[in-house]
């Protein structure tokens, strides 16, 4: 199969500590004009595994394993080559905005940065490319002035949104991307991916714990725990019938809409060999 | 009169925003426009709305982390907006706040054991030893580890930050907890567990909430009340059964109906 990613044995470990795993021989690949949700507890190396794609990883950690995208391997790219991939190839959205976003550059500035380098936009082409995009995600395009401090949490969100799918990448990396949004919004992003998606056959890598959303746009789902994957398989099989006891256990928590099922957070000690 | 912690009449506040090509031309965004609520000691009011509806400017605004154009707080029968320095002080301790952006809420060069333990040495509450078996006691409660405590706030997931963030508001058994999207970043089975401590430290504690969330299946498991906001503006409010049962607004069903997942729900029911 030629998948545009793909990921072989990630390991990762703090620098200084090689012995703790925080993930574990994940292996994946996505192909062209697929989205696969990565699904998964707390900690569980969900964004570190994104990172690494992307070569964002804190220099405290270390890093093994391969990165193919579009055949080549990218684990060792040089920061100016991973650059060029970076916002024209490869697009990511992150799970903390603030973090990403540069506090003293306005929002339309920072939007059109990737424009600007990668397609060479200049202008009113760029001011209007600028607009769109901010139309698109559902923000007043006359706030281009704005600081991101000036803005709402998901206001946030969805300016690294545009940031992100700003020059059509062949490959989009979303970490939690509508954490921060109300469902009618969240809606309308997920339909805008959706778009380029078929338009563009956009690839996409979409970290999220809201099985609502899973449920909409997967194609297929990873399950990860402790650093590991413990479960793959397309978006049916691992909703209507998960075979692993901490898939079962995860879906069982989920909050139902009607409010009667009690609440229970899971007991997975048990899960955890001694 | 029922018994409120938390009153709030008339808020307002007014961003001016600059537009123009320069910057220069102003124009008004209207953050809150005339709100007003209640909480009744012991309850949980949850506050949902569109992004950018002004939802944390009201949180903010009460705790007077921004200053408001015009309004009154009643916090535990006090005149909030009027404290001076020093009663500001101490009330601070009886209202804590979870804040939307863990990571941007966290001093990043304070080791999370002094990040959770800063209350309580502010508020001079313990020796040494009790603070730091209370900030571990906390820890665990909200499932991070005692070795947590020598880490920096970078060495964490998301979803382990936001919880460190739910730590430091509890760890001084405040008597209202102003929690903006506090359980956003957290897998299912982590969010139950934070919302199953919060239900139970109000019925040991009487702790009250106002709690900004998004997501609708979580109001229906935390809330008394619900108070729906649009542009700046409450536009419905009332108890969590009447607003699932017989939402009145056009928006508040467009909430109700847009809860991701329910296509599928209703072709495998
Ligand atoms: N710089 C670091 N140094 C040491 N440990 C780290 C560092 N960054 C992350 N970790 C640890 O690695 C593990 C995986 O983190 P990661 O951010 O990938 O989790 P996640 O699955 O994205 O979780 P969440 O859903 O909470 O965002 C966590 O236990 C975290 O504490
Ligand atoms: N400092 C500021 N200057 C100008 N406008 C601001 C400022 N802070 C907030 N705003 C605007 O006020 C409005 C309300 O913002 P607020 O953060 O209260 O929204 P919110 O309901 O919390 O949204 P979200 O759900 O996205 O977090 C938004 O349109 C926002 O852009
Ligand atoms: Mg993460
Ligand atoms: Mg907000």
């Amino acid at each position: 199969m030629n998948a545009l990613l793909r990921i072989e044995g990630l390991n990762i470990t703090p620098a200084r500590s090689p012995e703790r795993k925080l993930v574990n021989n994940v292996s994946l690949s996505l192909a062209r004009g697929k989205t696969t949700c990565i699904v998964g507890e707390s900690g569980s190396g969900k964004s570190l595994t994104a990172l690494s794609v992307m070569q964002l990883l804190s220099p405290q950690l270390h890093m093994q394993g391969k990165v193919f995208f579009q055949g080549q391997d990218i684990s060792q790219l040089n920061e100016s080559a991973m650059q060029h991939l970076r916002g024209r190839q490869m697009g990511m959205i992150f799970q903390e905005p603030m973090t990403s976003l540069n506090p003293v550059l306005t929002i339309g500035f920072q939007i059109g940065e990737p424009l600007q380098t990668h397609l060479g936009l200049k202008g009113s082409a760029l001011k209007q490319k600028v607009a769109d995009l901010l139309q698109q995600v559902g923000i007043d395009p006359g706030r281009a002035n704005s600081y991101p401090d000036e803005l709402s949490g998901g206001q946030r969100q969805r300016v690294m949104i545009a940031m992100s799918i700003a020059c059509e990448p062949a490959l989009l990396i979303a970490d939690e991307p509508t954490t921060a949004l109300d469902v009618t919004v969240q809606a309308q992003i997920l339909r805008l991916l959706d778009e380029l998606k078929n338009r563009m056959q956009m690839a996409m890598l979409f970290i999220t714990h809201d099985f609502g959303v899973v449920a909409d746009i997967a194609d297929e789902v990873i399950v990860m725990f402790r650093g590991e994957i413990v479960e793959t398989g397309s978006v049916s099989q691992v909703l209507q019938s998960p075979q692993h006891p901490y898939t079962k256990a995860l879906l069982a928590c989920v909050p139902d809409a009607e409010g009667k099922k009690v609440l229970q957070p899971m007991n997975y000690g048990w899960l955890i060999p001694a | 009169m029922p018994d409120c912690i938390l009153q709030a009449h008339h808020l307002k506040k007014t961003y001016t925003q600059r537009t123009g090509a320069l910057g220069l031309a102003g124009h008004q965004i209207h953050a809150l426009d005339d709100v007003s609520l209640q909480l009744k000691r012991g309850t949980t009011l949850a506050i949902v709305g569109e992004s950018g509806s002004g939802k944390s400017t009201l949180a903010r605004g009460i705790l007077r982390l921004l200053p408001l154009d015009s309004g009154e707080v009643i916090f535990d029968g006090k005149n909030f907006l009027a404290l001076d320095k020093s009663a500001l002080r101490s009330a601070r301790r009886d209202i804590q706040m979870i804040f939307q952006d863990p990571f941007a809420s966290l001093n990043p060069r304070m080791r999370v054991g002094d990040i959770i333990g800063e209350g309580l040495v502010i508020h001079s509450i313990g020796d040494a030893r009790q603070r730091q078996n209370m900030v571990i006691q906390i820890l665990e409660k909200v499932g991070l580890h005692a070795d947590d405590t020598q880490k920096y706030p970078h060495q964490f997931s998301g979803g382990q930050r936001q919880r460190i963030g739910i730590a430091r508001a509890l760890i001084l058994q405040p008597k209202l907890v102003i929690c903006d999207e506090p359980v956003s970043a957290l897998d299912v089975s982590v969010q139950a567990q934070i919302l199953l401590l919060l239900k139970q430290l109000q019925q040991e504690m009487g702790l009250s909430y106002l709690f900004i969330t998004h997501d609708l299946r979580v109001v229906r498991h935390i809330a008394d009340e619900v108070l729906v906001m649009q542009k700046g503006k409450v536009i419905e409010q009332g108890s969590v059964e009447s607003i699932y049962n017989a939402p009145q607004q056009n928006y508040t069903r467009q909430l109700l109906n847009a809860i991701p997942g329910q296509a599928r729900r209703a072709a495998t029911a």
